[in-house]
C-alpha cells in the first residue's frame, strides 16, 4: 500500500463527525442507564445482546467489507469460551489471564482457518468455513478428558469485582463500546478500504499490485480476534461451556443476527442481535420449538428482507418520502 | 485394516455415494448448495421406517421415502428457492433455515428416540466373504451403491435427458438458447437428487439407525465428499465417497477421539490447494 509520505497522518478519530460522535455518546449513555429501569433478568438479556452483537459485528467485517460470509465464527467464538472456562476452572488461572489466553487461542484458530480459507470465495468459502467449524465441534465433543465431552464444563469465571448483574453489564457495555470503535476504525482504515476493493473486484485489486490473500488473511484473523473477545465475554456471562457453544447453530445465529441487522452496516449487528434474542425469548415463553422458529425466520429474511431489518426500514422510509 | 473393516468402509462409502450423488447433481446443475440435503436424508429415513413398519414391505418403504422426499423437494424448489434464484449466498442460507426447520419438525413427529428400519427377511443374517462372516444387508447396500452409480452413469451418458443435464452443468444459458426448456430439466434434477437423499435415508436407516443429529452428520460427510470430488462430477463423487468412507473407518479404528480430523484434515488441505476439488472444473 503506497501512501503519500507528505500527507498528514490521519488522526485516530478521522471521519468521526460531530454528529456521529454525538449519536454514539447518546446511545452509550442510554444503554448504560438501562439497568436502572430493567429487571435483573432483562439486564442479563441486554448483556447477551451486547456479547452476540460483538460476534455478529466480527462476522460483518468479513461479510460486509470483504464479501465473504463465514459459517465458522461460532466455532472461533466457542474456542475462546472453552479456553477461558478451562483455564479458570481446571488450570486455576486468574480471570484476566484466562481471558487473554482465550482471545489469543481464538485468534490462533482464526489464523489457521484463514490460511485455508483465503484461497476460496463465494459458496466454497462458506462450505470450507462450515466444515472447519464442524471439526472444532467434533473435537470439543469427542476429546472428553479436556473438554468434558457432551456434559461440558462449569466454572466460576467472573472476576469478583463483576459478580453483580449490573456491574457485569456495565463492564460488557464498556468492552462493547471499545471493540465497536476499534472495528469501525478498522473498516474505515486504508486497510479496510482495500478489503472493500477486494469485495468489489478481486482481479482488479490483484492487478493493482495488492496481495489479495495476505489482506484476506489479516482481515479474517482480525475478525476472529473480535469473535474471540465475544466468546471470552460469553464465558464470563454463562460460567459454563458445552459443545452447543461451538456448534453450527451458533455460527448460524451469528450470521442471522448480522444479516438481520444489515450486511455492511457494522452497528446494525446490535439491532440484529437484539431482534433475534428478543424473538428467542418471546417464542420460548410459548413453545419449545425455538429451532423451528429460527429456521422459518431465516427463510423469511432471505426471501423478504435480505438487506436486513435496518435496510428494509430505510428502504420503506425512503419510498414513503418519495 | 482387516477385511471386515475394509468392507465396513466400502459399504459406508456406497451409502455416502447414494446421498452425495443427489447433492452434487443439484450443486452441479442448479448451482444450489442444498444444506437441507441432510434433513431430507433423515426425513426419508423416518418416512421409509414408518411405511416399512406399517406395510411390512421394505420395497414400499423405499418407494414411499423417495416419493415423499421428492415431494418435499418440489415444495422447497418451487415454493421457496424460486424467490432467491441466481443469488448463491441467499440460496445456501435459505436451505440452512429449511434444514433447521425440518430437523425440529422430525423431532416433533418422531421424537428423540433412535429407530432402525426393519431389514427384509431375505437380507437378514450373514454370509461368508473370503472367509470372513459379514452381514448380508451391508453387502446389499454396497450392491445398491454400485447399481445407483451404473444407473446414473447410463442416465447421464446414454440418454437425451442426461445430455441436457451435462450441457446444463457446462452452460445452462446456451442450452436454453437452443430451445430447450432448461427450467424443466432443473426441476427434474432437483426432484431426482432429493429422491436419492430419501433412498439413502432408508438404506442408512437400516444399519446406521435414525436419530435427531443424523442429518448433520450425513450432511458433513456429503459436503466432504463433494468438496473432495468436485462439483457436479459423477466420478468425483464416487472417488470422494470411497476416500471418505475408507478414511472414516480407518480413523474410527485408529484414533476414535479425533476421527473427524482424519477426514477433514485432508479435505481442508485439498480445498486449499485445489479449490474446485479433484474432478471439479471452473465455469
Amino acid at each position: 500500500m503506497t501512501m503519500d509520505p507528505h500527507a498528514p497522518r490521519p488522526s485516530l478519530l478521522a471521519g468521526l463527525t460531530g454528529r456521529a460522535a454525538a449519536i454514539a455518546a447518546v446511545v452509550v449513555i442510554a444503554a448504560s442507564g438501562l439497568p436502572l429501569v430493567l429487571s435483573n433478568y432483562q439486564v442479563g438479556l441486554a448483556t447477551e445482546v451486547l456479547i452476540f452483537g460483538i460476534l455478529a459485528m466480527s462476522i460483518d467485517i468479513l461479510a460486509g467489507f470483504a464479501g465473504r460470509t463465514s459459517l465458522g465464527h461460532g466455532a472461533i467464538f466457542g474456542v475462546a469460551t472453552y479456553v477461558v472456562v478451562y483455564c479458570t476452572a481446571q488450570a486455576g488461572l486468574p480471570p484476566v489471564a484466562s481471558f487473554a489466553l482465550g482471545v489469543l487461542a481464538a485468534t490462533a484458530v482464526a489464523a489457521v482457518f484463514a490460511l485455508l480459507a483465503v484461497r476460496t470465495s463465494g459458496v466454497y468459502f462458506l462450505l470450507l468455513t462450515l466444515a472447519l467449524g464442524m471439526i472444532v465441534w467434533g473435537v470439543c465433543l469427542r476429546w472428553t478428558q479436556v473438554t468434558g465431552g457432551e456434559n461440558g464444563m462449569r466454572g466460576d469465571v467472573r472476576p469478583v469485582l463483576l459478580l453483580g448483574h449490573h456491574a457485569f453489564y456495565w463492564a460488557v457495555l464498556a468492552g462493547a463500546a471499545i471493540v465497536s470503535f476499534a472495528m469501525w476504525r478498522f473498516v474505515r482504515s486504508p486497510f479496510g478500504l482495500t478489503l472493500r476493493g477486494i469485495r468489489d473486484s478481486e482481479s482488479r485489486m490483484r492487478s493493482l499490485g495488492y496481495n489479495v490473500p495476505l489482506h484476506l488473511f489479516i482481515g479474517f484473523t482480525v475478525s476472529g480476534f473480535f469473535a474471540g473477545v465475544a466468546g471470552a465475554l460469553y464465558a464470563m456471562f454463562n460460567n459454563f461451556v458445552s459443545p452447543s457453544t461451538v456448534a453450527l447453530a451458533q455460527s448460524v445465529e451469528g450470521v442471522l443476527m448480522m444479516i438481520a441487522g444489515g450486511v455492511g452496516t457494522l452497528f446494525g449487528a446490535f439491532v440484529g442481535a437484539a431482534a433475534i434474542i428478543a424473538l428467542e425469548n418471546v417464542v420460548s415463553a410459548y413453545t419449545e420449538r425455538w429451532q423451528m422458529v429460527l429456521g422459518v425466520t431465516f427463510v423469511l429474511i432471505m426471501i423478504f428482507a435480505p438487506e436486513g431489518i435496518t435496510g428494509k426500514l430505510r428502504n420503506m422510509l425512503s419510498r414513503k418520502v418519495r | 485394516m482387516s477385511l471386515f473393516q475394509l468392507l465396513n468402509g466400502l459399504t459406508f462409502a456406497a451409502l455416502l455415494f447414494v446421498v452425495a450423488s443427489g447433492f452434487t447433481l443439484i450443486f452441479g446443475l442448479l448451482r444450489i448448495v442444498n444444506l437441507a440435503h441432510g434433513a431430507l436424508y433423515l426425513f426419508g429415513g423416518y418416512i421409509g421406517f414408518t411405511v416399512a413398519t406399517k406395510t411390512g414391505s421394505f420395497v414400499l418403504g423405499g418407494i414411499g421415502a423417495m416419493a415423499a422426499i421428492a415431494a418435499i423437494g418440489f415444495v422447497l424448489d418451487q415454493g421457496l428457492l424460486r424467490f432467491v434464484r441466481g443469488n448463491e449466498l441467499r440460496q445456501v442460507l435459505l436451505t440452512l433455515g429449511v434444514a433447521f426447520f425440518l430437523n425440529d419438525l422430525a423431532l416433533v413427529i418422531w421424537g428423540g428416540d433412535s429407530f432402525t428400519v426393519p431389514i427384509p427377511q431375505l437380507l437378514r443374517g450373514g454370509t461368508k466373504v473370503f472367509g470372513t462372516f459379514y452381514p448380508v444387508y451391508r453387502l446389499f447396500v454396497l450392491g445398491m451403491g454400485i447399481f445407483v452409480f451404473a444407473a446414473l452413469w447410463l442416465l447421464l451418458n446414454r440418454t437425451r435427458l442426461g445430455a441436457l443435464i451435462r450441457a446444463g452443468v457446462d452452460d445452462a444459458e446456451m442450452v436454453e438458447a437452443s430451445g430447450v426448456n432448461i427450467q424443466r430439466v432443473f426441476l427434474f434434477t432437483f426432484l431426482f437428487g432429493s429422491a436419492l437423499a430419501g433412498l439413502g435415508g432408508l438404506m442408512g436407516g437400516a444399519f446406521l439407525s435414525l436419530y435427531p443429529s443424523a442429518d448433520a452428520e450425513i450432511l458433513t460427510f456429503s459436503l466432504a465428499v463433494v468438496i473432495i470430488g468436485g462439483r457436479g462430477s459423477l466420478v468425483g463423487v464416487a472417488v470422494g465417497s470411497l476416500l471418505v468412507g475408507l478414511l472414516n473407518t480407518l480413523g474410527q479404528v485408529m484414533f476414535p477421539e479425533l476421527a473427524y480430523f482424519v477426514i477433514f484434515g485432508p479435505m481442508a488441505v485439498l480445498l486449499a490447494f485445489r479449490p474446485l476439488g479433484l474432478f471439479g472444473r471452473a465455469t
